[in-house]
C-alpha cells in the first residue's frame, strides 16, 4: 500500500547529517550559524513584542515619550531643585533626560532578558528553536523604543540650544551607535547571566528589580561624575553604565569627566560581562527543562 | 535505504527530588552543614536515603542504539514511565542527552506543539507566521504555504482578526493547519501527550499516514496497540529505559500485549515515584481468593485491586481517584469515581489496598485499558493505565435476571449506569 520512497536525494549515503545531538557542546561553541537561520523568528518576535505591548492602551506608543518625560520631571524638582545637586551647569531638564532615556534601555534590556527561562518555560518545554533569539529579540525591540526617546531628546536639545543654553554637541555624536551597542551587549550580558542563574535560584527575580534600581544610583544618573573626587573615579570607571552615561553627557552636552583609559575598561568590562553571559545561557539551555 | 535518524548509545539521567533547593540561601546553609561534617538539614523527608552520597538519580534512558529508515512509520511502545517520551524529547532538541548521540537529517517536528507560542492579540495571520518561524520556517516559506494553510483551517475572512476572539475550535485548527504544513523529514508523534479530543487525534494519524506515503519518516508513540500495529512498519518496545524487542510491528505488538496482561503480578519501580503523595504500587484483577485473575468474563463480576502508598499528610487533604475503563474506539466506556470521606482518610495506612468491585462488568470480549488515576486537590497525583482482557461467557445467556444491574446515576461521564462498590481493605497489615 506504501509507494517505494523517493531514492536517496544526497547522492552520498550516511554523510549528510543535518544536526547531530550530543550531550554537551565545548563552551566555546555558540551555534552562530544556528541563530542566523532562525533571523525571520527574531524579527517576528521583535513584531510581536512591539504589537502586544501597547495594543489596547489607550495612549499606545505615546508611552514610549510619557515614561521617561515624568521620570525626568521628578528628577528636575527632586535632585535638582529641592536637593540642588549641580549639573555641571547644563539646563537639568537636559540633564537628567540624557541619562533617564540611556538608563531606561540598559534596565530595560537587563529587566526582559532576566525572564527569558522562567517567562517562556512552557514554550521551551515544548519545541527547540536557538534560545538565544528570545533575549536578542527583546534588546532590539526596545531599541526602536530608545530611538523615539531619543528623537525626543533631539527635540529638546534644539530647543534649548536656540534659546542659548550653554550646551556643546560635538563631533561625538558619530559615537551613539557604539553607545547604544555597548548598552544593548551590558544588558543582554546581565540578563542572561541572571536569566541563567533564576533556573536554580528564584531569589534572583526578586533581586533584579531592585537590584537595578540601586544600580542607578551608583551610576551618574542622577548627578554629574565630577562631583566624584578623582580618587574615588575608579570604582565608578568599573561599572560600565558610567561610561556609557557619561559619554552620551560629553557627545550631546559637551560635559564629561572620565577620561579615555576609563571608557576603555568601561568596554572591556562590557564585553566580558556579554561573554559570561552567553557562555551560561548556552550551558544552561540544554537541560534547563528538565530542572525548572 | 538511506537512513534518516541515527541513535548511538544514548542515555539521560534525571536527579530526583530538588536540583539544588530553590533558594540560594538553603544551598549556602547545606554547603556549610557539609563543611562542618554535620547533617545536611535540607535533606528532604521520604527519600529513603538520608545524609551524605544521597545524588538520587533516576536513568530514564540507559544506552538506546537505534537507526530509523527513511519514509518508514516507527512504533514506540512500553510501559509508563520507559522513557519513550524522553527520547522524543531528546530527539527534538528540548533537553540534552547525558551520554550518547543522534544524528538527524532534515527537519524534525512533533505534533504535539501545536499552537505553541500563539500570542493572542496577533491577528491570526501574523501568528501563522510567528508559529511557523518557531517551528524552524524561514518567511519566504510560510508565505508560499499562506493560502494553503488558510484554506486547511478554515479560518477564512477572520484571518485578519486576533487569535483571542477566535472560539477554541478555529484556534486549534489554525494551529495544526501550521504544523501540518511543516513538511518535516521527521515527524514525532507522541500520543500519549496529545490531548483527548477523539477527533483531534483521528486528525494526527491520518497526518501521520499521508507524511509516511510522502516517504518521511514519522515516530510514533502511543499506549494504542492497533494504532501501532495498523500504522507502523517497525515497532521498538522499550522498557526501563532500554530497548526490549525491535521488530515487525506483526510480532513486537502481540508480544508486549501479552507482557502486559501478564505483568499485573510486578510492583511498580519505585524510584521516580519517591515522594509523590499518594501513588499505585500495583493493580490487578483478582478471585474472590485475592489471587491474580489474567482474564475476566464478560458480563461477569470484576474484583480490581489497587496496592497504594501515600504519605501521611495526605490525610487532611481533598483525595478522589477514579478507574476508567476504555480501548482504542472509545476511550472512556465508564468509569467509576470514588471521593474519599473522612471516615476512609482516617483509615489510610501509609500503604495498603482498595478493592474496587463491579458485580456486572458491562463490557463485552476484548482487550480494554484500565486506566486508575488519583487527585489530590484536583490536581492528578498519580496514573496508572493497565489492560485487562475479557473473555466470552458462556453462562451469561444463562444468568439469573437479579444479575443484571438495576443502577443508581453514578459518575457523569458514563454513557449507561454502572453498578460498582469501592472498599478499602482494613483488615490488611501494611
Amino acid at each position: 500500500m506504501k509507494p517505494i520512497p523517493m531514492e536517496n536525494i544526497e547522492g552520498q549515503e550516511g554523510e549528510a547529517w543535518t544536526t547531530i545531538i550530543r550531550p554537551q557542546h565545548p563552551w566555546y561553541q555558540f551555534e552562530l550559524g544556528e541563530l542566523w537561520k532562525y533571523r525571520d523568528l527574531i524579527q517576528l518576535f521583535v513584531r510581536r513584542d512591539m504589537i502586544a505591548q501597547y495594543k489596547q492602551t489607550i495612549l499606545g506608543p505615546l508611552w514610549f515619550i510619557l515614561q521617561p518625560l515624568f521620570t525626568t520631571l521628578v528628577f528636575t524638582v527632586i535632585f535638582g531643585k529641592i536637593a540642588k545637586i549641580p549639573t555641571d551647569g547644563l539646563p537639568q531638564f537636559l540633564f537628567y533626560l540624557a541619562g533617564t532615556i540611556c538608563w531606561g534601555y540598559f534596565a530595560e534590556c537587563l529587566n526582559q532578558t532576566s525572564q527569558t527561562f522562567l517567562a517562556n518555560a512552557g514554550i521551551f518545554g515544548k519545541v527547540y528553536f536557538p534560545r538565544l533569539t528570545v533575549p536578542i529579540s527583546k534588546v532590539i525591540s526596545y531599541i526602536f523604543k530608545f530611538i523615539i526617546q531619543f528623537a525626543m531628546f533631539v527635540v529638546f536639545l534644539v530647543y534649548y540650544y536656540w534659546q542659548g543654553a550653554p550646551v556643546h554637541p560635538n563631533l561625538g555624536v558619530l559615537a551613539l551607535p557604539l553607545i547604544v551597542i555597548q548598552m544593548a551587549f551590558l544588558g543582554i550580558g546581565c540578563g542572561l547571566i541572571v536569566s541563567s542563574l533564576t533556573t536554580k535560584y528564584r531569589d534572583l527575580v526578586l533581586v533584579v528589580g531592585f537590584g537595578v534600581q540601586l544600580w542607578m544610583f551608583a551610576t551618574p544618573v542622577v548627578y554629574p561624575l565630577s562631583q566624584i573626587p578623582e580618587k574615588y573615579r575608579i570604582f565608578f570607571a568599573l561599572n560600565p553604565m558610567t561610561s556609557v552615561v557619561e559619554g552620551f553627557r560629553t557627545a550631546f552636552l559637551g560635559s564629561g569627566s572620565l577620561s579615555a583609559p576609563y571608557y576603555l575598561l568601561g568596554v572591556l568590562i562590557t564585553l566580558v560581562i556579554c561573554f559570561v553571559g552567553i557562555v551560561l545561557f548556552n550551558r544552561i539551555e540544554k537541560t534547563f527543562v528538565d530542572t525548572i | 535505504m538511506a537512513t534518516a535518524l541515527q541513535i548511538e548509545n544514548l542515555a539521560k539521567e534525571y536527579r530526583l527530588g530538588s536540583i539544588g533547593h530553590g533558594a540560594l540561601y538553603m544551598d549556602l546553609k547545606s554547603w556549610w552543614c557539609r563543611l562542618r561534617g554535620k547533617e545536611d538539614p535540607n535533606t528532604p523527608l521520604y527519600t529513603g536515603v538520608r545524609g551524605n552520597g544521597g545524588a538520587r538519580t533516576f536513568w530514564a534512558l540507559k544506552g538506546v542504539s537505534l537507526s530509523a529508515e527513511q519514509g518508514k512509520v516507527l512504533g514506540i511502545i512500553g510501559r509508563n514511565g520507559a522513557g519513550k517520551s524522553t527520547l522524543l524529547k531528546i530527539i527534538s532538541r528540548i533537553t540534552a542527552p547525558t551520554i550518547g548521540e543522534v544524528k538527524i537529517k532534515g527537519r524534525v517536528a512533533s505534533l504535539l506543539e501545536v499552537g505553541t507560542g500563539f500570542h493572542p492579540e496577533l491577528t491570526g495571520a501574523e501568528n501563522v507566521f510567528l508559529n511557523g518561524a518557531i517551528l524552524g520556517m524561514t518567511k519566504a516559506e510560510v508565505k508560499s504555504k499562506f493560502d494553503e494553510i488558510v484554506d486547511f483551517s478554515g479560518v477564512g475572512r477572520f484571518i485578519g482578526t486576533p487569535v483571542k476572539r477566535y472560539s477554541s475550535g478555529m484556534y486549534v485548527r489554525l494551529a495544526f493547519a501550521v504544523g501540518a504544513h511543516l513538511e518535516p523529514e521527521i515527524l514525532l508523534v507522541d500520543e500519549v501527550l496529545a490531548v483527548g479530543d477523539a477527533g483531534f487525534q483521528k486528525k494526527c494519524l491520518g497526518k501521520m499516514d499521508e507524511v509516511s506515503r510522502e516517504g518521511r519518516t514519522v515516530l510514533f508513540v502511543s499506549h494504542n496497540l492497533d494504532a501501532v500495529s495498523t500504522l507502523c512498519d517497525r515497532v521498538i518496545w522499550l522498557d526501563e529505559g532500554q530497548i526490549f524487542l525491535d521488530g515487525p510491528a506483526q510480532e513486537v505488538a502481540p508480544a508486549y500485549l501479552d507482557a502486559m496482561l501478564k505483568q499485573g503480578t510486578a510492583d511498580r519501580a519505585p524510584a521516580r515515584l519517591q515522594g509523590k503523595m499518594f501513588y499505585f504500587k500495583k493493580i490487578l484483577p483478582v478471585d474472590a481468593q485475592g489471587e491474580f485473575l489474567p482474564q475476566v468474563k464478560s458480563g461477569g463480576p470484576l474484583t480490581l485491586k489497587l496496592d497504594y502508598v501515600c504519605r501521611p499528610e495526605v490525610k487532611s487533604e481533598n483525595i478522589w481517584m477514579t478507574v476508567v475503563f476504555g480501548n482504542n474506539r472509545v476511550s472512556q466506556a465508564f468509569s467509576c469515581p470514588f471521593e474519599f470521606a473522612a471516615a476512609d482518610k482516617a483509615g489510610l495506612r501509609e500503604e495498603g489496598s482498595f478493592t474496587l468491585t463491579l458485580p456486572f462488568l458491562p463490557l463485552v470480549p476484548g482487550v480494554y485499558e484500565v486506566r486508575c488515576a488519583v487527585f489530590i486537590n484536583g490536581l492528578k497525583v498519580d496514573r496508572f493505565p493497565t489492560l485487562l482482557r475479557v473473555e466470552e461467557n458462556v453462562n451469561l445467556q444463562e444468568s439469573d435476571a437479579s444479575q443484571v444491574p438495576h443502577h443508581k446515576p453514578l459518575g457523569q461521564d458514563n454513557l449507561f449506569l454502572v453498578d460498582y462498590r469501592w472498599s478499602l481493605d482494613q483488615d490488611r497489615q501494611g
